[in-house]
C-alpha cells in the first residue's frame, strides 16, 4: 500500500511534467492539424536554458536560490516562447498550403537541427545539477516503506495547477483565446472574420513553447540532469499522451499526461523498468484502435 | 410496374438525438429513374449514404434484389456493397482521384474484375496474357464510357485539371465502369450550366434506356427532376412527406408547404 | 530598401537572442561541478550571419521559379534512369573509385533502397508510416539469427528475412491500417520504438545493447571472400586466379546491393501498373471514393504496408551480412526519419527523385564525415530547405500508368 502510494505521487509528478508538453502539441495540432514534431526539442532547450539560467544567477548574478529560480523560469519562458515563435515563422508558415507531408518533414529536420545545435553548443556529456529544492514530507511513517513527498514534487503540482487555471482562463476568456478556438473550428472561415490567423498561430506557438519551456525547467530541478537528447523520447511521450487524452482536447492533454505518467511508474515498479516505454506505447496502439479519438476527444462522423 | 430493385423499409438513422432519417419506406425500380428530393437538411445525403454503406442505420432494413438473390446491405460493408451487390455512387462534393489521369480513374473502377483477372495481380507481375487481355478490356470499356461522356480527349489529362463540369461526368463514367445494378447520384447537376445540364439529361436517360438499370437521384434541380425522372419521393426532416409521379408530387400540397413553408408563415419562409 | 533593412535588423535580433542562452554561455564541467563561460562572440557571429543573409536573400530577386523541367522530360526519364543504372554498374571501374568510395556507395544504395521500398508505402499508397525502420530491424536481425542458429546461408536467409519482416508488417498492420492517416503516423512511430526496446532488453534472443557479432558473410555460389576460406570452399580469388584481395568483397557487396535495389525499383515500376498498383495511388488520393468502387481499402493498404517491410527486411539482411554486426542502435527512430524525409524529398511517388534525395542527404554528408558534428545539423537543414524550397518533393511529375492510345 505505501509502495503504491509512493509510486502514485512519482507518477503523477511525471504525468504533470508531460501534461505540459502534451499541451502544445495538443493546441497546435488543434489548429494547424499538423504534429509539430519540433516540440519535444523545444522542451530540451528549456532545460537548458533554464539550467544555464539558474547557475547564472546563482554563481554570477550571486542571486539568493528562490530568485535565482524565478528568474531562471522567466528567463526560460521567455527564451523558448522566441524559439517556438521563430521556428513557426521560418520552418512552418511558408509550408500551410503545401501538401500534407511538408510541415511535418520540416519539423522532423527542425529536431535535428535542435537536438544537434544543442549537443554543438553545449557538448553531448550529460550535465548534473545538485537538488536546488531539498526536503519534504513524509507522509507515512511505515517502518518497511516511508512515502514521503518532496517540497519539489510540490512545487511540480503548483505550478502546473497554476498554468493549468491561467491557461484555461485565456482560452475561455480573453479575445485571443475566443480568436484561437474559431481558429480551431474553422481557418477560412475566422480569417474572412477578421481574426487575423497569423497571430493567432504565432500566439499558440508562443503559448505552447513557453509551456514546454516550464517542463523543461521542472525536469532540470526534479531529475537534476540532463542532456540534448531528452526532448525526444519526452516529446514521444507527450504526443502519446495528447493522443491519449484527445487531440485537440486541452483538459485531455493533461488527462493524458497524468495517465501516461500514472502508466510509466507503476509500470516501472510493479514490472519492469526496461519495458516501460513498451507500456507507454503499447497503450497508445491501443486506444487508438478501441478509441481513435481518445478519452475526452469528440467523437467525428466522417463527412462524405 | 417494374420489379422493384431497391426496397427501403422504415430506416431510420439518429445523430445523436436528430433524426436525420425517420422511419423511411419507399422502392425504386429497376429501369427506372427514382429522384429523392426535399429541401435542405432533409436527410437525402443521409440516405444515400445508409443505402451505399457509408454509414450504419439504427433501424430498418435495405434490400437490394439481385440476380444472385435479395441482399441486406444494411448488413454489408460499404466496399462490398459496391462490390457484390453492385450499387454504385457519386458524391455531392465530386471526389475523382484528381493526381491521376482520368483513364486511370475508369481502369480503377474496375479493380475487382481486374484483381480476379490477375489472380490479384499475379499474373499481371509475371507478364501473363490472362492479365494484358483482361486489361485490354477494361480499356474498352472504359473508352465506352469515355466516348458517352464526352470526355475521350481528355483521357490521359490529370482528373483534377477537368474542368468542373467535366469531372461531374467523369464521375458517372467511373461509376458506370463498375457495371452496377444501381446507379445513386447525388446531385449530378449541382454546378452545371443549363447546356451542360441538359446533356446529363440525355446521359442519364441513355443510361437507363441502354443499361436497364436502376438510378437514384438526389437533385435540387427541378428541371432535371421533372425532367426526367419516372418516380419521385419527397423527403423532409427525415420523413417521406410524398411520393407519385413528377405530376403528381408537383400538385401536392404537403410538398408545397415544405417548400414554401406553412401559409402562415410564407413571407419569413 | 529601408524596409529590408530594417527586417534584416530584426531577423539579426532574433537570432542574437536565441542564440545567447544556448551559444552564448557554455555550461562546462569543473571540479565544483558546473560552472559557466561566455562565449558572446559567437553570438555576434551568428546574428551576423543571420543580419547578413536576411539581407542578401530581400535584396536579390527571388531566383527564377526553379529549374523548370522543359515538357518533354518526363519521356527523358526512362533514359535518366537508364543512364544512372549504367553508371552505377561501371562504378567500381571508374578509376577515381576506390574501395572507399565504392563503400560510400554501398551505404548509398541502401538508403535508396530503403527509399524505394518506403515509397510504396508512403508514396504510392500514402500511409504515413514513421516506424519503417522496425522492418529493417526484423531483416537484419533475423538473418543474423538464421544464420547464427541454423547455419543457413545468406542465399538462404535473405527470402526467409523478407517473409518474416512481410508477415510482421502484416500483423501490425492489421489494427494499425484502419486509422486515420496521422495517427497512423504515431502508431507506426510507437511500434518502431517498441521494436528497438525489445531488442535492447531481450538478452537471450538479442544480445541486448551489445547486439549481435560474427555475422557470416555472403558467398558467391560457394566461393568465399576471405582471405582463408573455410573447409570444404573455394575462394573467389582462387576460383578466377586472381591475388587475394579485401576489395573483392567491397565491390561483391556493392553488386549484391545494387541488384537488391534494382529489383525493387523494378518490382514498383512494374506493380504500379497493375490493379494492385492503382488502387494503392488511388487510396492515397481519396480512401471515400475507393470504397464506393469496391476496393476494400483495408486489404489494399495492408498489401503496401507487407510488401514494403518485405523490402526493408531484404534491405536488412543485407545491411547484417555487410556490417557483420548489429546491434539497436542501428535502429532508432532517426533512420526511419531519414528514409522518410528521402522519400518526400524525393516527390513522393517519384523512383529517380528518390536516387536523387539519398544521394543528397546520405551521400554528401558521408564526404564530410570528418565533420561528424555538423553532419547531422546540415541533414536536418538540408530536409527543412529542401521542403521550403520544393514543398512537393524534387520530382513531383506523374506520369499516368497507362495511356488511352498505346502504353505509356
Amino acid at each position: 500500500m505505501e509502495y503504491f502510494l509512493q509510486q502514485l505521487i512519482n507518477g503523477l509528478t511525471l504525468g504533470a511534467i508531460y501534461g505540459l508538453i502534451a499541451l502544445g502539441y495538443t493546441m497546435v495540432y488543434g489548429i494547424l492539424g499538423m504534429i509539430n514534431f519540433a516540440h519535444g526539442t523545444i522542451y530540451m532547450l528549456g532545460a537548458f536554458i533554464s539550467l544555464i539560467g539558474y547557475l547564472a544567477a546563482t554563481t554570477v548574478g550571486g542571486a539568493p536560490v528562490t530568485l535565482a529560480l524565478l528568474l531562471a523560469l522567466f528567463a526560460t519562458m521567455a527564451f523558448t516562447a522566441l524559439w517556438g515563435w521563430t521556428i513557426e515563422r521560418v520552418a512552418y508558415r511558408p509550408l500551410r498550403k503545401a501538401p500534407r507531408l511538408a510541415p511535418l518533414i520540416s519539423a522532423i529536420g527542425v529536431s535535428i537541427i535542435l537536438q544537434n545545435f544543442a549537443a554543438l553548443a553545449q557538448g553531448t556529456r550529460a550535465k548534473p545539477l545538485p537538488p536546488v529544492i531539498r526536503g519534504g514530507f513524509t507522509l507515512i511513517n511505515s517502518d518497511d516503506f516511508p512515502v514521503s513527498l518532496s517540497w519539489m514534487q510540490i512545487i511540480v503540482f503548483v505550478m502546473t495547477v497554476t498554468l493549468m487555471a491561467g491557461f484555461t482562463w485565456m482560452i475561455t476568456r480573453t479575445s485571443l483565446g475566443r480568436a484561437q478556438r474559431a481558429t480551431e473550428q474553422d481557418m477560412k472561415m475566422a480569417a474572412l472574420l477578421g481574426i487575423d490567423v497569423d497571430r493567432v498561430v504565432s500566439a499558440t506557438f508562443v503559448i505552447g513553447a513557453a509551456l514546454a519551456g516550464v517542463a523543461g525547467l521542472m525536469v532540470t530541478l526534479y531529475y537534476g540532469v540532463i542532456d540534448f537528447y531528452i526532448g525526444f523520447l519526452a516529446g514521444i511521450k507527450a504526443f502519446t499522451a495528447a493522443v491519449l487524452g484527445g487531440i485537440g482536447s486541452l483538459p485531455g492533454a493533461m488527462l493524458g499526461g497524468l495517465l501516461i505518467g500514472l502508466i510509466e511508474a507503476f509500470w516501472s515498479a510493479y514490472f519492469s523498468i526496461e519495458y516501460k516505454d513498451v507500456a507507454t506505447f503499447g497503450i497508445l496502439v491501443l486506444v487508438l484502435v478501441f478509441r481513435p479519438t481518445g478519452l475526452l476527444g469528440r467523437p467525428d462522423v466522417e463527412k462524405i | 410496374m417494374t420489379p422493384s430493385l431497391l426496397d427501403v423499409e422504415h430506416l431510420t438513422m439518429r445523430f445523436g438525438g436528430l433524426f436525420a432519417v425517420n422511419d423511411l419506406s419507399f422502392t425504386a425500380g429497376n429501369g427506372e429513374i427514382t429522384a429523392v428530393i426535399g429541401p435542405n437538411g432533409a436527410g437525402k445525403t443521409t440516405l444515400f449514404n445508409c443505402i451505399t454503406g457509408f454509414y450504419k442505420p439504427q433501424e430498418g432494413r435495405i434490400a437490394l434484389n439481385h440476380p444472385d438473390g435479395r441482399m441486406a446491405l444494411e448488413r454489408l460493408d460499404d466496399h462490398a456493397i459496391a462490390r457484390r451487390a453492385g450499387v454504385a455512387r457519386t458524391f455531392q462534393n465530386i471526389r475523382l482521384f484528381p493526381r491521376m489521369s482520368v483513364l486511370e480513374n475508369l481502369i480503377v473502377a474496375q479493380h475487382t474484375r481486374l484483381m480476379r483477372a490477375s489472380m490479384f495481380s499475379l499474373a499481371g507481375l509475371l507478364g501473363l496474357r490472362r492479365y494484358r487481355r483482361a486489361e485490354a478490356a477494361a480499356v474498352e470499356r472504359a473508352r465506352h464510357w469515355l466516348d458517352r461522356t464526352a470526355l475521350t480527349r481528355f483521357a490521359d489529362d490529370e482528373a483534377g485539371s477537368l474542368p468542373y463540369g467535366h469531372q461531374r461526368r467523369l464521375e458517372i463514367a467511373r461509376a458506370m465502369c463498375t457495371e452496377p445494378r444501381l446507379l445513386c447520384l447525388d446531385e449530378p447537376a449541382a454546378g452545371l450550366n443549363p447546356r451542360e445540364s441538359a446533356e446529363l439529361n440525355r446521359l442519364l436517360l441513355d443510361i437507363r434506356a441502354d443499361e436497364g438499370i436502376g438510378l437514384l437521384l438526389i437533385e435540387h434541380d427541378m428541371s432535371v427532376v421533372m425532367g426526367i425522372s419516372d418516380r419521385v419521393v419527397v423527403l423532409d426532416y427525415g420523413k417521406k412527406i410524398a411520393e407519385g409521379t413528377p405530376a403528381e408530387v408537383r400538385g401536392d400540397p404537403a410538398v408545397i408547404r415544405a417548400y414554401l413553408g406553412e401559409p402562415d408563415e410564407a413571407e419569413t419562409g | 530598401m529601408p524596409a529590408a533593412l530594417r527586417d534584416s535588423l530584426l531577423a539579426g535580433l532574433v537570432a542574437a537572442a536565441l542564440a545567447l542562452p544556448m551559444l552564448g554561455v557554455r555550461l562546462v564541467d569543473s571540479a565544483t561541478g558546473l560552472s559557466l563561460a561566455g562565449r558572446f562572440d559567437l553570438v555576434a557571429w551568428a546574428a551576423g550571419l543571420v543580419f547578413g543573409g536576411r539581407l542578401l536573400l530581400r535584396l536579390i530577386p527571388p531566383l527564377p521559379a526553379m529549374p523548370v523541367l522543359p515538357a518533354g522530360f518526363g519521356n527523358l526519364r526512362p533514359a535518366a534512369g537508364w543512364a544512372m543504372a549504367a553508371f552505377a554498374v561501371l562504378l567500381p571501374f571508374l578509376p577515381f573509385a576506390d574501395r572507399n568510395v565504392v563503400d560510400k556507395a554501398t551505404l548509398v544504395l541502401i538508403y535508396i533502397m530503403l527509399g524505394w521500398g518506403l515509397n510504396i508505402v508512403v508514396g504510392l499508397a500514402g500511409l504515413l508510416d514513421l516506424g519503417f525502420v522496425a522492418f529493417y530491424a526484423v531483416g537484419a536481425y533475423s538473418y543474423a539469427l538464421l544464420s547464427q542458429s541454423f547455419g543457413l546461408s545468406f542465399w538462404v536467409c535473405l527470402p526467409l528475412a523478407g517473409v518474416l519482416s512481410a508477415s510482421f508488417g502484416l500483423l501490425l498492420g492489421f489494427p494499425v491500417l484502419r486509422l486515420r492517416g496521422d495517427y497512423i503516423a504515431i502508431v507506426t512511430m510507437g511500434l518502431g520504438e517498441i521494436v528497438r526496446v525489445i531488442l535492447q532488453n531481450w538478452q537471450e534472443l538479442t544480445g541486448g545493447p551489445n547486439g549481435i557479432s560474427g555475422i557470416e558473410r555472403p558467398s558467391l555460389f560457394g566461393l568465399s571472400f576471405k582471405a582463408v576460406p573455410p573447409e570444404g570452399q573455394r575462394s573467389f580469388a582462387e576460383f578466377f586466379g586472381l591475388d587475394y584481395s579485401g576489395d573483392h568483397r567491397v565491390i561483391f557487396l556493392y553488386f549484391l546491393i545494387l541488384i537488391l535495389a534494382l529489383a525493387t525499383n523494378l518490382f514498383t515500376l512494374r506493380i504500379r501498373r497493375l490493379p494492385v498498383g492503382r488502387a494503392w495511388e488511388a487510396l492515397r488520393e481519396d480512401e471515400i471514393a475507393c470504397r464506393s468502387l469496391g476496393i476494400n481499402p483495408t486489404t489494399v493498404k495492408l498489401s503496401a504496408f507487407g510488401i514494403g517491410a518485405m523490402f526493408a527486411g531484404f534491405a536488412g539482411s543485407f545491411f547484417a551480412t555487410r556490417q557483420g554486426f548489429i546491434s539497436p542502435e542501428s535502429f532508432t527512430f532517426m533512420e526511419s526519419a531519414v528514409i522518410l524525409a528521402i522519400v518526400v524529398l524525393g516527390g513522393m511517388g517519384s523512383q529517380i527523385g528518390i536516387v536523387l534525395a539519398a544521394l543528397l542527404l546520405v551521400g554528401l554528408p558521408e564526404w564530410f564525415r570528418e565533420l561528424q558534428q555538423y553532419r547531422m545539423l546540415a541533414f536536418g537543414g538540408a530536409m527543412v530547405l529542401i521542403m521550403l524550397w520544393k514543398p512537393a518533393g524534387l520530382l513531383s511529375h506523374r506520369e499516368p500508368t497507362i495511356r488511352l492510345d498505346g502504353q505509356p
